[in-house]
């Protein structure tokens, strides 16, 4: 606990240095505030319009957890499709890798004319770049079961759906949730990245991505950095999230677990 | 042993086992009495392992028949329990949750299951540790969880591939000493995979061993100690002449 808040003490005291440094060198070399916003306007920015700030998160964060439950769910559906047979994986693998290699910024615009703008293509964006780190963990945590536990479940004539339900599956969640804790992170870029195209219907009302792009039109740039802050905040909470339902599921059977002896 | 105890439990009739190109196991002649403890013993590539799986039906002989009391051995499978090298648990569940697999797989009623599985953790001497997982738990201690699981099932075939192997020697001889204790209790036959004279000697009443490439039959040898044997019988001048001739035996395929 001691080493934890030392820790802790030793990156606050990092990151107070950098915010000093940076509000002198604002000093020393009169930068206009456009060009470097010192880290005071920044936090004058971040107070004086906290609530469109706040609306700006909410937006965002919803688009960009919705895409996130959205591939879990799609995701582990095709991952156990995946894991009925080498065929059908020979067959339909190569196709989650496009996925994964397909820049997102090409793809953005072809969403948003389809879909159109709105809440709901910005939501597939955020949902397409978090598919592929969940189907290829799945599907490896899916298959990848020692071959002596398949026997033994074998032994016990158990049937293919016992097998999926009692075996695979929760063989799969650790790997699943290596797979929750990428796609966690890029589901607020795929969120922001969408924004970008997607646009707003109401000026002052689009998520982060959208403020973004305004608050660089009108060369607000400290409020620009204040945008920054609450996307890298965002991404923070989803990892976090993330690695708290991870440590609820597993830590009874998984790392970190005490060992007891023999007596 | 007794004569009235010559039921086959299983029997293998010219059994032969090739598996790409190669013949693993040949004109296999075996036959194991209900209530017989055989151990399988021989240098690696003799197919001891494979013969299990023949038994269990895990795997298929290319030809040659296997009956596990009367039947196909995977009609049999609800009489054969099977235990691994590794102690096999399932990490997400508790060592009851893990006990009762085998009955929960085979469809028993949760409060026969719940009996069942208690009286087989006294048995065991696993109740102070009934809820905890795997992962807490020392090699013996999973191994223990691995033979109740087996025994779960009340099978009246017990086939062991290796099942101590991992272990120390003084947590063996203790685990060795219990599984000749439960079976006086519980009366099943096994089929022993070992790698250890000693071990071999201990639990059987009847030691195969066998030759490589390809694998085959090179000399039964009947161990005639008494039962209940204890950490007494290990000392015993027969127990060690006994060990001197299956290492002889042993030798002897192996230089061949």
């Amino acid at each position: 606990m001691k080493k934890y808040a030392v820790t802790l003490l030793n990156a606050l005291a990092v990151f107070a240095g950098l915010l000093l440094l940076w509000q002198g060198l604002d000093m020393l070399l009169h930068l206009p505030p456009y060009m470097l916003p010192p880290p005071l306007a920044v936090g004058r920015a971040v107070v004086a319009r906290f609530p469109s700030l706040v609306a700006s998160l909410a937006i965002t964060s919803e688009e960009a957890a919705g895409g996130l439950v959205a591939s879990i769910v799609v995701g582990v559906l095709i991952a156990l499709l995946f894991a009925q047979s080498r065929w059908i994986r020979r067959m339909l693998y190569p196709y989650t890798i496009l996925l994964q290699t397909v820049p997102i910024v090409a793809v953005a615009p072809l969403i948003l004319m389809w879909v159109g703008p709105g809440t709901l293509s910005v939501t597939l964006v955020a949902f397409i770049i978090c598919l592929a780190p969940i189907i290829a963990n799945t599907t490896q945590g899916l298959i990848s079961v020692e071959p002596n536990l398949i026997h033994l479940f074998l032994m016990h004539n158990a049937s293919r759906i016992q097998i999926l339900t009692r075996l695979r599956l929760p063989h799969a969640v650790p790997s699943l949730f290596v797979g929750i804790r990428i796609a966690a992170g890029i589901s607020v870029i795929g969120a922001i990245t969408g924004e970008l195209f997607a646009g707003s219907s109401r000026v002052g009302e689009g998520g982060l991505g959208y403020s973004i792009l305004y608050a660089s039109a009108q060369l607000q740039t400290d409020y620009l950095f204040a945008l920054v802050l609450a996307a890298t905040v965002l991404g923070f909470a989803f990892f976090f999230l993330v690695m708290f339902l991870e440590w609820y599921f597993l830590h009874n059977w998984h790392e970190s677990a005490r060992t007891m002896t023999d007596e | 042993m007794s004569t009235e105890l010559r039921v086959p439990q299983v029997e293998l009739s010219s059994v032969s086992k090739r598996y790409a190109g190669t013949t693993v196991l040949q004109q296999i002649d075996l036959t194991i009495a209900k209530g017989e403890f055989v151990s399988l013993i021989g240098p690696s590539g003799c197919g001891k392992s494979t013969l299990l799986k023949l038994i269990s039906g895990l795997t298929n002989a290319t030809s040659g028949s296997i009956l596990v009391d009367g039947m196909t051995p995977v009609n049999a499978r609800e009489t054969i329990s099977y235990i691994f090298q590794d102690a096999t648990l399932l990490p997400w569940r508790t060592v009851t949750s893990n006990v009762g697999l085998g009955l929960e797989l085979e469809r028993v009623a949760r409060e026969v299951r719940k009996q069942k599985v208690q009286s087989l953790l006294e048995l065991v001497g696993l109740t102070h540790v009934a809820g905890a997982y795997p992962r807490q738990l020392s090699g013996g201690m999973k191994m223990r969880v691995s033979v109740a699981r087996a025994l779960a099932t009340t099978p009246r075939l017990l086939l062991m591939d290796e099942p101590f192997g991992a272990l120390d020697e003084m947590t063996r001889d203790r685990l060795n000493e219990e599984l000749l204790r439960l079976r006086a209790e519980q009366n099943w036959t096994a089929v022993f995979v070992t790698h250890s004279v000693a071990e071999a000697v201990f639990l059987s009443t009847r030691i195969i061993v066998l030759a490589p490439t390809p694998g085959r039959i090179a000399q039964e040898i009947n161990i005639n100690l008494s039962f209940p044997r204890t950490s007494v019988t290990r000392e015993s001048p027969e127990f060690e002449s006994y060990v001197t001739q299956v290492s002889r035996a042993l030798r002897g395929v192996r230089s061949a």
